[in-house]
């Protein structure tokens, strides 16, 4: 085995080795932005609906947790409703002694996310003021739950 | 997206499985490690050993087994996860072969493998028998003095066995075990069960002074506990590593807990002074700090016992690495004493170079980005404590080891996660993944869908 061949196979193998490392940090990209051929595919149905909506500054995609033991948690908003509470089922699970089990519900109707509250014995507040019915949310409004400040981005 | 009332709409695409990602790169890591078994072979005598085949097969059917478990029992778990610490433990494997060759009393690549089955086998079981890791929440206080049990065990007579040095492990049967090594994962669980429960207390109450929220006295009670038996670990059994470990989890633990730097300020203060309290009394601590300050002195290189020439014949092999290393099978493991075990870095870091060692250590940062992004996605306090916590210990561990073999901090004994030769490191350290598996799978699961539109009634896949 001659000297030559010894120092390819050496630096073929670290070049592999950092490939792996690569490889891996392509599958976090992917996973942290999606692959990169899909939002091509979403965004042609949805070109020709655009003339039949109002012009809207765009939707909540998330709901991000911006205070409270759980900060830093996001949710991916999707058209399932999201429940918020301590009850073990519930989407958002809040161990907060202000919370109840099934403290309030987001739920999305007519292209606008609403939140609602359960009768829960605190209460839910909707910037500042209290939620007495079921209230749409503008985007980057904190909804507070005891000590919880969740709010919708896009 | 826009969502125009009456359009159907297609819901935002939720984390995907990733199946053929996580196969990809399981068989991309085992390509690696038949890969580095043909250059050991090529760099001693110019052949390919035959052993590639047993051990890169041996390799690849239990990440195939292990894969398989996680795709039926964890299916939303995290891709990556799996496949980096195969290839940590593969090189491991290989380097541990590789120091065979050498005919270094101790090292055995046939033990190290027998031992990843065994780990994978844990894996398994972990992920097969905890469905829900919450359960672990019920366990707190029992766990905890498991752990506790487990660390005191060596001490016992009898059972306990004192190798090198150090009194860390108990004998059964032919084998011998390292207790703390499962005592940790005990302990990392109990102080998030304690924490999640203590963490209000901990976090408000108190008095400002100066520029930091001093902590109630009695708050300090658990912290005060925790740093005097770290020190007591550190006295009797003479581990310097472990101690240094769970006191530095705890710490952080606590600090992610409640948010409140005066808790790492404390725990500093308190490390310090232990250290130089144990420096002071202790002949063998002594003797690690008059190492690490001037390991260069030709009266420590030679001195017998607790001496700087294990330290400096690895600083040695790290140079002779340089930057793109000697070749996998070219350099001189053997000139290391424990190059299979604690030094293992070293070892590794002369045949692959800085390079090589680099890709390593990001191997390793990705394992703990993985943990720390479980823990950010988790849902419940308790498993964002636990996640943060299991991360941590993996992190602080892979710090500790080679900080001490680099001589950036005094060294302390550890073994490095996955590739130091070793059973019971091996077994504890699967039985974190498999924990870190299933609350990624946990957290990255899809919330569930509703029957009805607006139904309160949900379905629950458990």
């Amino acid at each position: 085995m001659s000297e030559l061949t010894l120092l390819l196979i050496r630096l073929a193998f670290l070049a592999v080795l950092w490939f792996f490392v690569i490889a891996a940090v392509g599958v976090i990209r992917t996973d942290l932005f999606g692959p990169r051929t899909a939002p091509a595919s979403p965004r042609k149905p949805a070109k020709p609906a655009k003339p039949v909506s109002k012009p809207k500054r765009g939707e909540p995609r998330q709901m991000v947790v911006t205070g409270g033991p759980l900060q830093g948690t996001i949710i991916n908003l999707t058209e399932t409703p999201i429940t918020i509470g301590r009850a073990t089922d519930a989407t958002l699970v809040l161990s907060d002694d202000y919370a109840s089990s099934r403290h309030a519900r987001l739920f999305p109707q007519d292209g606008q996310w609403i939140v609602e509250d359960l009768g829960s014995t605190n209460g839910t507040y909707l910037d500042r003021s209290k939620v007495t019915r079921p209230t749409p949310v503008p985007l980057g409004t904190p909804i507070r739950i005891g000590k919880t400040v969740i709010e919708l981005r896009k | 997206m826009t969502a125009t009332p009456g359009v159907e709409v297609a819901p935002v695409p939720m984390t995907a499985k990733r199946r053929g990602a996580q196969l990809f790169m399981l068989a991309f890591a085992i390509v690696i490690v038949m890969g580095a078994y043909a250059s050991v072979g090529l760099g001693i005598n110019g052949q390919i050993p035959a052993g590639m085949l047993t051990y890169g097969l041996g390799l690849g059917g239990l990440m195939l087994a292990a894969y398989l478990v996680l795709a039926r029992f964890a299916p939303w778990a995290d891709p990556l996860l799996l496949p980096l610490v195969t290839l940590v433990n593969g090189i491991g494997l290989v380097m541990i072969y590789r120091i065979e060759q050498t005919g270094q009393g101790g090292a055995s690549a046939t033990n190290q493998l027998m031992w990843t089955a065994l780990g994978v086998v844990m894996f398994s079981a972990t992920l097969i028998v905890l469905k829900d890791h919450r359960a672990l929440q019920r366990l707190t206080y029992t766990l905890g003095f498991v752990g506790l049990g487990l660390l005191v065990l060596p001490l016992v007579p009898f059972i306990g066995k004192e190798i090198n040095g150090a009194r860390i492990w108990i004998g059964i049967g032919g084998f011998s075990i390292q207790p703390s090594e499962f005592a940790k994962l005990a302990l990392v669980v109990f102080f998030a069960g304690y924490l999640v429960a203590k963490r209000d207390v901990l976090a408000l109450a108190g008095r400002r002074l100066l520029f930091i929220d001093l902590p109630r006295a009695r708050d300090l009670g658990p912290v005060l506990i925790t740093w005097g038996f770290s020190l007591a670990v550190l006295i009797l059994q003479k581990d310097l590593g472990s101690s240094l470990l769970l006191f530095g989890t705890f710490i952080v633990m606590l600090y992610v807990a409640t948010q409140r730097t005066s808790w790492v300020l404390i725990g500093v203060l308190l490390f310090l002074g232990g250290a130089i309290l144990a420096g002071q009394i202790f002949d063998h601590v002594a003797a690690r700090f008059e190492v690490f300050l001037n390991p260069e002195s030709p009266e420590l290189y030679d001195r017998e016992l607790g001496g700087s020439y294990q330290l400096m014949q690895g600083l040695f092999a790290l140079g002779s690495g340089g930057i793109l290393g000697t070749g996998l099978g070219e350099g001189h493991p053997k000139e290391i004493p424990l190059s299979f075990s604690d030094f293992i870095f070293a070892a590794t870091g002369e045949e692959l170079g800085l390079t090589g060692l680099m890709a390593l250590l990001m191997v390793y940062a990705l394992i703990v980005e993985r943990g720390l992004r479980t823990a950010i996605a988790a849902r419940d306090p308790f498993s964002k404590l636990l996640a943060g916590g299991l991360s941590f210990i993996l992190a602080w561990q892979v710090f500790i080891i080679v900080g001490g073999v680099t001589n950036l901090i005094p060294l302390t004994g550890l073994v490095t996660p996955f590739m130091s030769a070793g059973g019971s490191a091996l077994l504890a350290n699967w039985i974190l993944i498999a924990l870190l598996v299933r609350m990624s799978d946990a957290a990255r699961r899809p919330p569930p869908q509703a029957i009805q539109d607006e139904g309160l009634t949900q379905v629950f896949q458990r």
